[in-house]
């Protein structure tokens, strides 16, 4: 098999800052940290970056000024965010433009107002914001529309929230380390948006993160284990937040994205070790693993009740807590969830959350009732 | 539970129409001339054949429930919870976002039939929300 350009790409260094609801520090102090810690990770310098992609949230500092604050003279800067900061990375690397690329971002400080939910979950779009709708009751149209389709139910969502956090919770770097929750403390939680409780939805927190890419063959000198990318694909429809999250039009989206993912790869869904796949609320694990063909659709809620999401089930999934119990951090949570999948098959999980042997992880970004859902292939060796 | 400080639209020369359609008691949604296909929210051109010539359909206002979340968190203390956001699904074929009013939150159910209900909430601004239809 050729195999798809981007498998000549590996993510060799992967760092995530210290993550809290909320951070005493300076947003670029914690951005300066997420680009030490994830050269320190590749075992790289600077000087050996010469593609930048490196942004904040809130101070809104630009991939131009970092360039300028690490006198740095790259080929390549990018400006996607998330999985497709990676393929925008991977395809400047294969083209020539740079060899080692570095992706990072921090969010500090930009949720401090708690009278009124996260900035980034109130649309401002006239046909949505008098409506009082927000990210979880966006996310809660489809779930709602996929239970009355298919019978899934609140405790399925219960399950899958409860095992998510409870990775979190055995995570010594997750905001909620040691927070230990039951399906039914789930079903406890206070009501958000119906049938979303508190426990279904994701937090807010702060922090950093970055990765660095290289050429496989420049991978190959490091002292690194190499994640290489086996495929990828992104699938955004417009526009989240403005037009109605309609399930029939909008509910498959990232099946095509998958698909793809899969084929450039040359692999199936029964070939992946560990899922890190995008955890915004509980219903949308179902929606992703019916439309990345886990399951058939509208059984993905049977799926979950048979315990294969679990750490010791087939498909482990969101192994560090995800965006419940982890961190949320303005743009760092989308590159967190490659980042969580290269320490997963690089070994450098705790013990009681390190998948055996995993070689292939899947991750993704985005979901539904944003109308978008991207993903990212990695494992450990290239499919001959 | 609308009130004064919700945030309300600021119109714009493409949803103008569609707003002032409110303040006169009528539920308006762009039409495509050509493929007949309706189109919300307002777009420039039509988002099926991409012909410019859309006219303004005064629909019915009957529609039913698509899809309905009840928030008892509210995005802004604006908002007086519980209330219904609800994908409403109207009669012509077309989708919009909207409250569900006049009757108990936990009543709304999908495929519940419904109907607009204007309230002025400004001068400028009326509202189009949605109650069951009796
Ligand atoms: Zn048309």
């Amino acid at each position: 098999m050729s195999g798809s350009p981007l498998q000549q790409i590996a993510i060799v260094g992967a760092y995530n800052t210290p993550q809290a609801k909320q951070l005493q520090s300076n947003e670029i102090d914690v951005l300066l940290n997420a680009v030490q810690g994830a050269l320190h990770s590749a075992g790289m310098r600077i000087a050996e970056v010469d593609g930048f992609n490196v942004t904040s949230s809130t101070q809104r500092f630009t991939s131009r000024q970092s360039v300028m604050l690490f006198g740095a003279r790259p080929g390549w800067t990018g400006s996607d965010i998330g999985i497709p900061a990676i393929i925008e990375a991977a395809l400047a690397i294969n083209a020539g433009l740079c060899e080692t690329a570095i992706i990072a971002t921090a969010q500090v400080s930009a949720h401090r107002e708690r009278k009124k939910t996260a900035p980034w979950t109130r649309p401002t779009n006239e046909f949505v914001e008098c409506w009082g709708l927000f990210t979880p009751a966006e996310f809660a149209l489809m779930a709602r529309r996929h239970m009355h389709l298919y019978g899934t139910t609140e405790e399925q969502f219960a399950e899958i929230a409860a095992t998510i956090r409870n990775n979190g919770a055995r995570h010594p770097a997750a905001c909620h380390y040691g927070k230990f929750v039951t399906p039914q403390d789930v079903l406890n939680s206070r009501m958000i948006a119906e049938p979303f409780r508190l426990l279904d939805c994701a937090m807010t927190s702060e922090g950093g993160a970055a990765l660095i890419l290289t050429s496989a063959a420049r991978a190959r000198d490091l002292d690194v284990q190499p994640v290489y990318l086996l495929g990828g694909g992104t699938d955004k429809q417009g526009m989240a937040y403005v037009t109605a999250p309609v399930w029939d039009k909008y509910g498959d989206v990232g099946r095509r994205a998958a698909k793809q993912t899969f084929s450039q790869a040359g692999l199936h869904p029964t070939d992946v070790d560990v899922l890190e796949i995008y955890d915004p609320f509980s219903f949308e694990i179902i929606r992703q693993l019916e439309v990345f063909g886990f399951c058939s659709l509208g059984e993905g809620g049977d799926f979950v009740m048979e315990g294969h999401l679990r750490m010791d089930g087939r498909f482990p999934m969101v192994t560090n807590g995800g965006l419940m119990s982890f961190s949320h951090a303005g743009l760092a949570q989308l590159i967190q969830k490659p980042i969580s999948a290269v320490q997963q098959l690089r070994g450098e999980y705790p013990e009681e959350l390190t998948v055996k042997d995993a070689k292939v992880a899947l991750t993704s970004n985005g979901g539904s009732g944003a109308l978008f859902t991207d993903v990212l292939l990695l494992g450990t060796e290239v499919p001959s | 539970m609308a009130n004064d400080v919700i945030p309300l639209p600021r119109p714009t020369a493409l949803s103008e129409p569609h707003w002032n359609g409110c303040r006169e008691g009528i539920l308006r949604v762009q039409q495509c001339q050509r493929c007949k296909t309706c189109v919300f929210i307002p777009q420039p051109c039509c988002t099926h054949c991409q012909s410019n010539d859309l006219n303004w359909l005064d629909c019915s206002g009957k529609g039913k429930v698509y899809s309905h979340t009840t928030v008892h968190r509210a995005p802004r203390p604006q908002f007086e919870v519980p209330y219904v956001v609800a994908i409403i699904e109207l009669e012509e074929g077309w989708h919009m976002l909207s409250n569900v009013l006049g009757c108990p939150v936990e009543d709304v159910h999908v495929n519940m039939p419904v109907c607009v209900e204007f309230r002025e909430i400004t001068d400028e601004i009326t509202l189009p929300y949605f109650v069951p239809t009796r």
